[in-house]
């Protein structure tokens, strides 16, 4: 598999994307630390960068990337390489280098300028969501033959976590103001990895007003370290849950 | 005229020399005198006790004479969980470096390390208290200075713990300089007036750091107020001075850094507000004026009720605070003027550090958030970020004159 992932790792390289896209990162880092001398503001603007950006670089690289690589991949196929070696290893392949251009973009200014913890948990929450979109872009890959068509589930993917799922949820809670809804919106929160890196950010940047919230259930979920171990966990979950999917399915797929 | 100079002048040398007349009786638990008691028994008026270091359980120690008593080396004196330690019931006592400990828990008398009932001119200096139940509790007690001690409260639930430095129904009273930790509130007052809580740090308390209830004309500066249950509570009074305090870490639904309700003609000043959920939360509260405060890393910086009327905000920094300004409804009855914001957006055209256009400090969301408490969890997420903008531009739901025409471009050099 190392060789797979080699390969499809110079591969990456010659590109020049993600070149293009940990300079983006850099500099505009390094910009926004040049600009605000207060560290706290720019790991805002930078949690901005990772909850949109991010997320939406590696779903729509990561989707035209595998369908450059379709003939390669065929091509692999037809030498005795098992299927699940190949597919497995296109996905480290893509999630290694775009972890590896986010934590170079982002964590050198960030290690540089010293931000604290706001900013390691911000480079956590960047590469668990690369991750986790990488694996959505591999399953809306499989999922249909048709490029086009599987750049647009990719970006509806995009959209929906990052807009749509938050309209669905403050509706939600919008109309059942009435009813305790801690253990229900916290249930709902984890259906989105987006929401969950969000909150990761907020534990940081806003826990004194977390702490407002008047359910004691809220108050040992957020003052313990309970809250990390759980977002972080379920982060996880969203990593592996789509990659299995799609390989499953890209295991009995006719190519 | 020259001998009633002269007269004049030798009475005051002997008014100077009294005090040396007064006796000194020593205690220690090896000599002649071997209890506080029986000292107070022999002391007349004036005299003053001194007390070598050792352990003294004696049950309540009453002391009925205008008597001055010092420890060497911090003697102990032992309530033994069952009795007020020190009840003064004479002015002009001093009791100074005792470590006063273990005073008895009662729900019917508010038995304390020392207590005292209409005594006036009383010092207690330099004591430690420690597990006592109310450490001092003083009422009816005019010109009194409770000055450097310590109180560490025992580890009890609730309703057996009492308040570190209880006053009621006082005047002129002297607070300065004492640590408190651990108790139900720091530092209680009730109907005391005229006095000055100065230099105190009051932290880890159940309940507030400072209760302060129908007490005029009082003034507290440079204390510390840190991590207590529910804050800093300054309630029903006028013309309160708060100046150059450190509200800090007051986390909790019911938390306040500075919880001001019905407060008239007082004055904030050069306080600093650093992580509380929320650092100032108004209610019923008039022609009170804040100034030169600092707001850091706040849940909500100013919780402003729609009850609160001619109060003023003016020079304050505001930074890094989840929400800025929070109000429950639109009139606008307060004038919020020349402070500096980080959130502030606008631009300064002619350089005199002044934005050019105003800064709305209430953002929509918080309006949403104070109706609806859950959905915090949604904050800084794309959606409300567009929400925010959208009412920034089409003001709906914030009151749209509650604002800052004369944002500042810097922040105020606040020492």
């Amino acid at each position: 598999m190392t060789r797979v992932i080699k390969y499809v790792f110079y591969d990456i390289l010659r590109t020049r994307f993600i070149m293009l896209y940990t300079l983006f990162l850099l500099l505009s880092t390094f910009a926004m630390f040049q600009l605000d001398t207060d560290t706290g503001k720019v790991v805002l603007s930078l949690m901005n960068i990772v909850l949109m950006v991010v997320p939406l670089v590696s779903i729509v690289f990561s989707t035209i990337h595998f369908y450059n690589s379709y003939e390669f991949i065929e091509l692999m196929l037809s030498q005795p390489v098992n299927r699940r070696v190949v597919f497995l290893g296109e996905y480290f392949a893509v999630a290694i280098s775009l972890c590896f251009s986010f934590t170079i973009g982002v964590g050198i200014p960030v290690v540089l300028y010293g931000t604290g913890p706001g900013g390691f948990t911000l480079l956590f929450t960047g590469i668990m969501l690369t991750l986790v979109f990488v694996s959505l872009a591999f399953l809306s890959s499989v999922l249909t033959r048709d490029k086009a068509k599987a750049i647009g589930v990719a970006l509806l993917f995009w959209f929906y976590f990052s807009l749509i799922y938050d309209g669905l949820l403050m509706w939600i809670i919008y109309s059942f103001m009435d009813y305790p809804l801690e253990k229900v919106t916290l249930a709902l929160v984890s259906l989105n990895p987006v929401d969950l890196a969000r909150i990761l950010m907020l534990l940081q940047l806003d826990i004194s007003a977390l702490m407002g919230y008047t359910g004691a259930f809220y108050k040992d979920f957020f003052g313990s370290s309970m809250g990390f171990i759980f977002s972080s966990a379920i982060l996880s979950l969203w990593i592996i849950i789509p990659v299995w999917g799609a390989l499953r399915i890209f295991k009995r797929k006719d190519l | 005229m020259k001998d009633y100079i002269q007269y004049s002048i030798q009475f005051l040398l002997i008014l100077l020399l009294l005090p040396a007349a007064a006796n000194k009786i020593v205690v220690q638990p090896e000599g002649k005198v071997r209890s506080i008691r029986s000292a107070i028994a022999l002391a007349a008026p004036g005299d003053t006790i001194l007390v070598k270091s050792g352990t003294y359980r004696e049950g309540n120690i009453l002391i009925a004479k205008p008597v001055v008593l010092i420890g060497e080396g911090k003697p102990v004196v032992d309530g033994e969980n069952k009795v007020e330690v020190f009840t003064v019931e004479a002015g002009h006592v001093t009791i100074e470096g005792f470590r006063i400990i273990n005073s008895g828990v009662s729900s019917m008398k508010d038995l304390a390390g020392v207590g005292s009932l209409h005594s006036h001119y009383l010092i207690i200096r330099n004591n430690d208290f420690i597990g006592t139940f109310f450490g001092v509790h003083l009422s009816g007690a005019n010109h009194v200075v409770v000055e450097g001690n310590t109180f560490k409260a025992a580890l009890r639930s609730d309703h057996e713990t009492g308040n570190g430095i209880h006053l009621w129904h006082c005047a002129e009273a002297t607070i300065r300089n004492n640590v408190i930790n651990g108790h139900r509130d720091g530092i209680y007052f009730e109907f005391v007036t005229n006095s000055i809580i100065s230099g105190n740090t009051s932290e880890k308390n159940h309940r507030y750091g400072l209760h302060f209830m129908f007490s005029h004309d009082d003034e507290y500066t440079n204390n510390i107020f840190r991590d207590n249950g529910a804050g800093v509570a300054v309630m029903y009074s006028q013309h309160v001075r708060m100046v150059n305090n450190i509200f800090d870490r007051n986390w909790g639904p019911a938390a306040y850094g500075l919880l001001l309700k019905d407060i008239r003609d007082s004055h904030v000043e050069g306080n600093r507000f650093d992580q509380n959920t929320i650092a100032i939360y108004m209610e019923g509260s008039s022609r009170t004026e804040f100034k030169r405060n600092t707001f850091v890393s706040n849940g909500w910086a100013i919780k402003l009720q729609a009850s609160c009327d001619a109060n003023t905000f003016t020079e304050n920094n505001f930074k890094s605070n989840t929400f800025d300004l929070a109000t429950n409804g639109t009139m606008v009855l307060n004038t919020i003027d020349r402070n500096y914001w980080d959130k502030y957006q606008g631009y300064d055209l002619n350089k005199d550090g002044v934005g050019d256009v105003p800064f709305r400090p209430v953002s929509m969301y918080a309006m949403v958030v104070e109706r609806i408490p859950t959905a915090v969890l949604l904050w800084r997420s794309f959606l409300v970020f567009l929400l925010d903008r959208a009412e920034k531009v089409f003001p709906a739901v914030t009151p749209e004159n509650l604002k800052d025409d004369n944002p500042t471009m810097k922040p105020y050099d606040i020492g």
